[in-house]
């Protein structure tokens, strides 16, 4: 299977990119764990997130294949470098009136908000590391989980810290 | 001065040159078709199948080294086309591709003749577009061009909207095209390319394996100054027939599956392998694991996708052949002592002897059924000086083309090679000859590959394309029985096709010229007079029923571990011919 890498694509944005790309995972067998997309600041093109496996040549194939197809700007392996990545989930949990103060405890634990309540459930929004998403997840299935959509990871390359010691020194010349 | 769409598509295509396209119409394309038909720049042949269209434009572009043009309608017409569409694909064909499609109003309604030409198309093409918009059309069909031809070629499909055919806007053809996300690139980096050429001066085994990217680029001048600066044997692939010349005493002929003995054997001990244009796939490299174990690898291709895909690689160059070549040589020229032919002696006795321990070889008995393999030397012998275009099928006749036609210069070898598509082989002759109507085209069939596109000579006749067809009869599928032969205990499911029609009747049924040589002493006489007829020609030769294609590495094994020939079983089985005997008739139709 390999390492998880997580590879960040731009994308003209028109009609039939996300199918180029989707198709070029699909007929070439390789696999994709979750795959985000949204425009960018620049409205004609788009982000896509795609979090894959595989072994170093598997991943070489991806990226240069990628590439390759007509509408992607730049593919980037975050994974050559250091990235920070969040994702979302939406979690709609059943509460009976016993569990609704215990439920309002898991989320502030998490630091997620409530951002929909009925008299029967709670919709809860978080975001964090896969990691966390899943603690939570852990911790509100016993309460009783009635819907759960998770957006899929998003990433973005860490500044290098040398570009700011660069900076810092730039400072101390001047 | 505005414009109906038809009317702009048609323009586009002046100034893009085009002056043949393949097509049939349908309701869709009318317009088009209509607007076709009031102009005489661009010759319309109108084919019986889209399957031909598509081929046709395949044969045309590799015969010319240009785009071919094919237009057909929408739905069938385009499901119909998407055989050739895939086959373009696999093997780097610069083809545009025009579809109809039902109007814009109607699109997703599954209204008559719809089909998702987009979705269909998007795995079998480099790039496909819907043109919604009339006033997007000129820019489309440049874009077309440019991605079909630049880069790695391929087909690229514009479908058209009935309305946008018809609807109007003002016409300007842009001078060049300029897309943000695609910049092939032409030039080598220069380090890479000091490494290779300083591998090539260290190394003592080297062999050139050269694919159809070097056809495509154009570097035949280059490669032949390469390999002649340096001495090295020459491997071509099956796309790659051509590149190099045939007859050089530097060309070991074809590699891979059903390659030379010496080309193979080069390979496996080599300890340097430049392959230029070509995409080490699986018929070369059979057991990637046991493929060239010595060897250091160079791989100069303008597909990066191509590199390290399939083999590890230490020297990559992503760059156009031809490009690369030149600045290679270059730096050669600059470091090379001499002459290399001292230095290289070692490795060319050694492929010397590989080639004395293993020709090419097959027995023609005088009165004997014929022997496939003869038929084409003969081929090869009668037409060499005419510098004949050469197309086949697929299947043993296509191998034995491979092995026993040689080709002087590219361009002139037009086969499947990636998707093996049968069916192939009538068509894209038809389509060379449509390109350059001089010269001769010949096209190696098989008995079954050449019922797969057989209507097409309608459209031969009609178009006056003089293509001459050389069927090798043996009733057969003849590759899936070899392997049935040798890999399923000669069980033949599927493959005995048991009678075949008549094709010299069959050729006159549709006004063509039919032929049959039974016996090898007619066989001269007979390709003769099919050669010197200026019409389309069906010349029957019912071969060797049993003939098997060698050498052969059986799918998986090494490079090294070639068949040379039958096993003990299967000798007894060489007897009878392809011809359908009046008595095999009886037996057939009373079985």
């Amino acid at each position: 299977m390999g390492m998880e890498h997580i590879i960040s694509v731009t994308v003209e944005n028109k009609f039939g990119s996300l199918s180029r790309v989707a198709g070029l995972f699909s007929g070439r067998g390789f696999n994709i764990e979750s795959l985000s997309v949204a425009p960018t600041l620049d409205p004609s093109m788009s982000q896509m997130t795609i979090v894959t496996s595989g072994d170093e040549r598997i991943i070489e194939q991806i990226v240069k294949q990628l590439n390759k197809l007509i509408d992607v700007i730049k593919v980037v392996d975050l994974n050559e470098s250091d990235f920070v990545s969040r994702e979302t989930a939406l979690i709609k949990v059943h509460t009976r009136p016993e569990d609704r103060a215990e439920t309002l405890r898991i989320a502030d634990i998490f630091r997620a908000n409530i951002i929909d309540s009925t008299p029967a459930t709670y919709t809860i929004e978080v975001t964090g590391a896969p990691r966390k998403i899943e603690a939570i997840i852990n911790l509100l299935q016993p309460l009783g989980i009635k819907e759960l959509t998770r957006t899929g990871r998003v990433a973005v390359a860490r500044e290098s810290i040398r570009a700011a010691s660069v900076l810092a020194k730039k400072v101390v010349r001047e | 001065m505005k414009l109906t769409g038809a009317e702009i598509l048609i323009e586009c295509l002046k100034r893009e040159g085009v002056k043949t396209i393949f097509a049939l119409p349908g309701g869709v394309v009318l317009k088009i078709f209509d607007m076709l038909h009031q102009q005489k720049d661009i010759e319309v042949v109108l084919t019986r199948h889209e399957q031909g269209a598509g081929h046709m434009a395949e044969g045309y572009a590799k015969a010319t080294g240009k785009a071919g043009v094919c237009l057909v309608t929408s739905g069938p017409g385009m499901t119909n086309v998407i055989t050739a569409l895939a086959d373009a694909y696999m093997d780097s064909v610069p083809l545009v591709c025009f579809s109809g499609q039902v109007p814009t109003s109607l699109i997703g309604n599954d209204a008559f003749q719809e089909a998702d030409n987009i979705g269909l198309s998007r795995p079998c093409t480099k790039y496909n577009f819907l043109v919604k918009d009339v006033a997007d059309l000129a820019t489309t069909i440049k874009e077309a061009f440019y991605i079909a031809t630049t880069g790695r070629p391929g087909p690229v499909l514009v479908d058209i909207p009935k309305d946008v055919s018809m609807d109007k806007a003002e016409f300007t053809y842009p001078s060049s095209v300029s897309i943000r996300s695609y910049n092939p690139v032409y030039e080598g980096n220069k380090w890479q390319i000091k490494q290779a050429a300083e591998a090539m001066m260290k190394a003592k085994k080297p062999v050139l394996y050269v694919g159809g990217g070097a056809i495509f680029s154009g570097a035949s001048q280059e490669l032949m100054e390469l390999a002649e600066l340096t001495h090295m044997p020459v491997d071509m692939t099956l796309m790659g027939l051509g590149a190099f010349p045939g007859e050089h005493p530097q060309s070991m002929g074809m590699l891979g599956m059903h390659g030379t003995y010496w080309a193979n054997m080069a390979m496996h001990y080599s300890d340097l392998v430049v392959a230029i244009g070509a995409r080490f796939d699986d018929r070369v490299t059979g057991k990637v694991s046991e493929f060239c174990p010595h060897a250091k690898v160079i791989h100069i291709d303008i597909d990066p996708t191509s590199i390290r895909k399939n083999v590890n690689v230490d020297i990559p160059i992503v760059g156009d052949c031809k490009t690369v070549l030149r600045e290679l040589i270059q730096i050669l020229r600059a470091t090379v002592n001499g002459d290399q032919r001292e230095l290289r002696k070692p490795w060319w006795n050694q492929i010397l002897e590989w080639q004395q321990a293993n020709p090419l070889a097959y027995q023609q008995a005088v009165d004997g059924p014929i022997k496939p393999q003869h038929v084409i030397k003969r081929l090869y012998e009668l037409t060499k000086d005419m510098d004949p275009i050469v197309s086949t099928d697929v299947g043993q006749h296509q191998m034995w083309a491979a092995q026993y036609f040689k080709f002087a210069k590219p361009n002139r070898w037009l086969t499947s090679g990636g998707l093996g598509t049968m069916g192939f082989g009538f068509p894209a002759a038809m389509g060379a000859q449509a390109a350059f109507p001089g010269r001769l085209v010949l096209c190696i069939a098989g008995d079954g590959s050449i019922q797969m596109n057989m209507q097409e000579m309608a459209t031969a006749v009609v178009h006056k394309l003089p293509v001459k067809i050389i069927v090798l009869n043996n009733r057969f599928h003849g590759m899936v029985r070899q392997w049935q032969d040798l890999f399923y205990e000669g069980r033949y499911a599927s493959s005995d096709l048991e009678t075949t029609p008549d094709f010299v009747k069959l050729a006159e049924a549709y006004g063509a010229v039919g032929l049959r040589a039974s016996k090898p002493s007619e066989m001269d006489a007979v390709l003769r007079e099919a050669i010197a007829v200026n019409r389309p020609v069906i010349v029957d030769v019912p071969t060797d029923r049993y003939e098997n294609v060698y050498p052969m590495i059986p799918a998986g094994g090494s490079n090294h571990e070639m068949i040379l020939e039958d096993p003990p079983h299967l000798k007894t089985k060489q007897a009878g011919s392809g011809q359908v005997t009046p008595k095999d008739l009886d037996t057939i139709l009373t079985a």
